[in-house]
């Protein structure tokens, strides 16, 4: 099924015991990322940031709800639109922003910017930028750990425009081929940068396509952090024990442009304000609201922290240093 | 050295190598189409499934994209793996994988991440395949920071080159020339690993420098020894990494004989040769005593008749006379 | 305190958007992320969004303007009791410079360009009549070997391929010939050193002259006698201020000269010459801490002296302080460079590409000097002309010179 219309349930807290702790850590992580995302907004239109910039704002509830359920050794790959995967991830958000920057600070040493993000600490290889690409070398390290009797699990970030790229079609052959602990998630927001889903596939159940390649697969409400999180933890669980690759299609919607310079000619902006009333981090601060978990105090004092936090980032970018120029060819073979 | 020799061919020496390195450490292991079961497209690999089994010559569905991105993956992930694409065209359909991953994620992550892989291909024309199995398109990836890129020629260097690849923490592109394959002659029997990068002289001259790789190493060989007869001394380098190139040994022997010629299998626009008569230019100018030459092959893909595949590609006629050329004959 | 607006950036291709719509009008409140303005990009209309909350100020642009990035838009005056500003306003409007450093910038001038005159040279010109000698097939490696042994390649007959000299060819003729001549000092190595951006722009388009142009070299020492008395009492009427250097005596009479001698005043385009419809004279001046350039005063022939020295006074001055527009250096149809008071007695420049000739001055002093059958001390001043042989000839060159000196007798015509 493809959904005209966003979802409207509320959160589904069954299969996970919600601490108010825990709940309050997930709209935390959620609201870190949006704030993060709309600074990166502004800087860019200052010129502090610049190339492309690709914003998550209205996906988050998918890397946060993933990221609960893996493990500091489990491996993570994402795409260009990753900001929210690594400040998820635990990647230092002051670093991430010097990366923004292109400061010898950044996460990549500035060599990276916006869409190679890399933390080797954190297992977090990259940002890629090319459509697709990631998808193997998550098959890839899945192999290695695989080879090496280790019990880790690889979780692969792509959008559903991957989907039409042979990268994805023959990575999903191989793992499920091999019964490598991958865990594939597609962030389906519904536009490949302004390609519908409907304009470019023949079949848009893509959770239907990745079970033809034999491997458990559900489509999900991906914006409800709740959901992506019991679905995640289930599944990493299987794969985890021996039971091969997994598939998730977490249904979401991107709130801004495919990039800054991008006039949305492509979609209403009637869409785009349905979708914002069910944005992942309105409906759980809502739910969170009426069973009483969340009052105006608690919720203050978050954003202010995270305003605070975000400063520091900005002010650690602004003061960092530029890589000597002297350095250019470091980090290259051959 | 024991100084004991033994008979062996090209193929049977890379089989040796990946023997050795499959027994020296578990991290190595074998990949690609038809590399297990079968014995490899060209018999490369043939009996070593039998001995080490599937995980380890692992047979890949027909996905070059998938299985390349695969090793590049397992390489980030700790493993050392031996990827084997059958042919350099087939590797087009892992050139996203190759030069926008396998060579960038280093530098990317600011150095944090390096990816160990070997991938070996064949390449070259020579046994009829036609134009989708035969070109020689070295000189792509030896344009590509971030990748190392060499082309084992000699037997010594089909048994010594893929431990140093495997062992250097980044990528690595070993080219194998089909024509090779069948060479026989003999190495040490305790032949081990040589450097992968570095120029070779293959033969010490004094009047004319022919530099080559891969699979014109022995043509150019033959025609130094038709120049001998000449009474014209050709020093014959073998250029062994085709990236990064051996500029100061190219430029020792263009100052000794002041005259240099290029062979290369691939098509003479935007050549391996090209760069090296660059390079010659940029920094022996003052040392030359006549343009340098080139014998590329022919602007055209290479095609199926004999008598047409061999007038497309470099021959010792050819070679000799662009030899003779710089001399003013 | 009212804020700015400013054009955002959308993208590492945009360098300016048109505003085609004010979504709000002034006084209207603004929320954080909501949409101030719609502007055309070439990508397509844009809504830009504001990035805190504030009341809609005085519009600083109108519908249609099309403004750079960074250039203020509208002002934004802030709510009551509204928190300051974020750490990161966007650049200032104009010269704006992001910390990524823009690859262009946005406005022109303030730059010194490349000089236009050239430096003094002490070596003997060549001579007038040389003509190009023909170029000699020769390897790179014979062509450094005879420089090193002092052999004429002309004398020799190539071996090599395609009859070229080699180094056999000039063994051969060394060993007829007997023993080889000591080598001379090595050529300097290097030579790209640290220069400044100047000296490079200099070095540039000093080399090109001099391998592209042929140049020709003319001298001519000039009475100045009468000049210069009537220049002394000239200033001595006036203030400081309004005193007359000799330089634009100079420069006043090589503009009228040149009406005379259109071959001379002019450029070298596309291997042709084009007479240039003005006469606008490129004045050498030294710029501080090194460089030089000349920039033009336009139209010198028809100009008073008064004129012309406030325009160079205003020029010295300009350069010194970096205002120089971009046309005002590209704009000489010839160059006059003079030592002024350095001191020395003649200098011999090299012409500036496209022009085709520049005119040198040295320092006016006193010297003996024939007059009728007597020697008497005047003040002599020498005048070069550098040109280019491929659009003049000495014959004309000479006849210039002459006409120079003659306009320099009758300084009160000037």
């Amino acid at each position: 099924m493809t959904d005209a219309h966003p979802p409207d349930n509320t959160p589904q807290a069954h299969k996970l015991h919600l601490s108010r702790t825990h709940a309050l850590h997930l709209l935390r992580e959620m609201l870190r990322i949006r704030a993060f995302e709309e600074r990166c907004a502004e800087l860019y239109t200052a010129e502090k940031i610049r190339g492309f910039l690709h914003l998550y704002s209205g996906e988050e509830a998918i890397a946060v709800g993933i990221m609960q359920g893996l493990a500091p050794t489990d491996a993570v790959v994402a795409t260009y639109r990753e900001h929210g995967h690594a400040l998820a991830r635990g990647l230092p958000m002051d670093r991430l922003m010097a990366e923004m920057y292109g400061k010898e600070t950044g996460v990549s040493r500035g060599r990276g910017g916006s869409m190679h993000l890399f933390d080797a600490e954190r297992r977090f290889y990259g940002g890629s930028a090319i459509v697709g690409a990631g998808i193997p070398l998550a098959v890839g390290l899945a192999l290695a750990d695989r080879m090496q009797a280790r019990t880790q699990v690889t979780a692969c970030f792509f959008g559903e425009g991957a989907v039409a790229e042979g990268a994805f079609h023959e990575s999903l052959n191989l793992a499920a081929l091999w019964q490598l602990p991958v865990l594939f998630v597609c962030e389906n927001n519904r536009y490949a940068m302004g390609t519908a889903l409907e304009r470019s596939e023949s079949e848009t159940d893509i959770a239907r396509k990745a079970a033809g390649y034999q491997m458990p697969a559900v489509a999900l409400d991906g914006m409800d952090v709740i959901a992506v999180e019991a679905a995640a933890r289930e599944a990493i669980a299987e794969i985890r024990n021996g039971g091969g690759p997994r598939f998730l299609e977490c249904r979401t919607y991107r709130f801004r442009a495919h990039s800054m310079f991008d006039p949305q000619l492509y979609r209403d902006k009637a869409e785009v304000a349905q979708w914002k009333q069910q944005g992942p981090i309105v409906r759980f601060r809502r739910w969170l609201e009426a069973a009483g978990m969340l009052d105006a105090d608690t919720a203050g004092q978050l954003d202010a922290e995270i305003a605070q936090a975000l400063a520091a980032a900005v002010d650690f970018a602004e003061g960092s240093d530029w890589e000597p120029v002297a350095d250019l060819t470091r980090d290259v073979a051959g | 050295m024991s100084g004991e020799t033994i008979q062996i061919t090209y193929r049977e020496a890379v089989r040796a190598a990946i023997r050795e390195a499959l027994d020296r450490d578990p991290r190595v292991f074998l990949m690609g189409e038809d590399v297990g079961r079968y014995g490899g497209c060209y018999a490369v690999s043939q009996g070593l499934y039998d001995d080490y089994g599937p995980a380890r010559i692992r047979d890949t569905p027909l996905s070059e994209c998938g299985f390349t991105g695969a090793g590049i993956g397992a390489a980030l992930g700790g493993m050392w793996p031996i990827v084997e694409i059958m042919t350099v065209n087939f590797s087009l359909l892992a050139l996203d994988q190759i030069v926008n991953n396998a060579a960038t994620i280093r530098h990317m992550s600011g150095g944090q991440f390096h990816v160990p892989v070997v991938i070996r291909m064949a390449t070259g024309a020579g046994k009829q395949l036609a134009a989708q199995h035969s070109h020689s398109l070295e000189t792509w990836y030896a344009h590509v920071p971030g990748l190392k890129v060499a082309a084992p020629a000699t037997l010594e260097d089909a048994r010594g080159m893929l431990w140093t690849a495997l062992t250097d923490p980044d990528p690595v592109i070993l080219f194998e020339h089909v024509m090779l394959y069948n060479r026989a002659g003999t190495l040490a029997a305790d032949a081990s690993a040589v450097p992968i990068t570095g120029a070779a002289v293959r033969r010490a001259g004094t009047d004319v420098s022919l530099i080559t790789y891969g699979g014109c190493l022995f043509k150019t060989l033959e025609a130094a020894a038709q120049l001998a007869a000449a009474d014209i001394a050709a020093e014959v380098i073998d250029l062994r990494s085709l990236r990064p190139l051996d500029d100061a040994t190219l430029m020792a022997s263009v100052a000794k004989t002041h005259r240099a010629v290029i062979i290369d299998e691939g098509w003479r626009s935007g050549s391996l040769a090209a760069e090296v008569s660059a390079r010659i230019m940029e920094q022996a100018f003052w040392e030359l005593d006549a343009p340098v030459g080139r014998v590329c092959s022919a602007e055209v893909p290479i095609p199926y008749p004999k008598h047409l595949e061999d007038a497309a590609v470099p021959q010792v006629p050819a070679i000799v006379a662009a030899a003779k050329a710089t001399l003013g004959q | 305190m009212t804020e700015r607006f400013h054009m955002p950036s959308l993208g590492a291709d945009m360098e300016a958007g048109t505003l085609i719509e004010w979504t709000r009008q002034p006084g209207e409140r603004l929320a954080k992320g909501d949409t101030i303005a719609v502007i055309e990009t070439q990508k397509g209309a844009i809504e830009v969004e504001v990035f805190h909350d504030a009341i809609m100020g005085r519009p600083l642009i109108a519908i249609g303007d099309r403004v750079p990035v960074g250039a203020p838009m509208a002002e934004l005056e802030p709510l009551e009791g509204a928190a300051s500003p974020s750490p990161s306003a966007p650049p200032a409007a104009t010269g704006a410079q992001s910390a990524g450093g823009r690859a262009a910038p946005r406005g022109s001038a303030h730059r010194p360009e490349p000089a236009a005159a050239a430096p003094p040279r002490s070596a003997t010109p060549a001579a007038a009549s040389a003509a190009a000698r023909p170029r000699h097939r020769a390897s790179p490696a014979a062509r450094r070997l005879a420089q090193r042994r002092g052999l004429d390649l002309a004398a020799l007959t190539g071996s090599g391929p395609e009859g070229a000299i080699t180094l056999a060819d000039l063994e051969a003729a060394e060993a007829r010939a007997g023993q080889p001549q000591p080598a001379p000092a090595r050529r300097p190595s290097g030579g790209k050193a640290d220069l400044a951006a100047m000296r490079q722009a200099i070095a540039a388009a000093m080399s090109r002259s001099k391998r592209e142009i042929p140049h020709y070299y003319l001298a001519h020492d000039i009475d100045f006698t009468a000049a210069a008395a009537w220049l002394e009492r000239r200033n001595g009427e006036r203030s400081p201020g309004q005193r007359l250097l000799s330089g634009v005596l100079f420069i006043k009479a090589v503009a009228l000269t040149l009406q005379a001698f259109p071959e001379l005043n002019g450029f070298h385009r596309a291997g042709r010459f084009e007479p240039a419809d003005a006469i606008h004279v490129g004045c050498a001046i030294a710029i501080r801490g090194g460089g030089l350039v000349a920039p033009a005063i336009h139209d010198a022939d028809r100009q008073d002296l008064d004129a012309l020295m406030a325009r160079l006074r205003d020029l010295v001055a300009r350069v010194r302080s970096g205002g120089l527009k971009a046309s005002e250096l590209s704009d000489p149809t010839v160059t006059v460079s003079s030592l002024g008071e350095r001191g020395v007695d003649r200098l011999y420049g090299i012409i500036y590409p496209p022009q085709v000739a520049i005119v040198g001055f040295g320092t006016p002093r006193t010297r003996p000097w024939v007059v009728g059958d007597a020697v008497r001390p005047r003040t002599l001043v020498t005048a070069t002309l550098a040109a280019d042989h491929r659009h003049s000839d000495g014959h004309r060159g000479a006849l210039f010179l002459a006409g120079l000196a003659a306009h320099l007798q009758a300084p009160e015509a000037l």
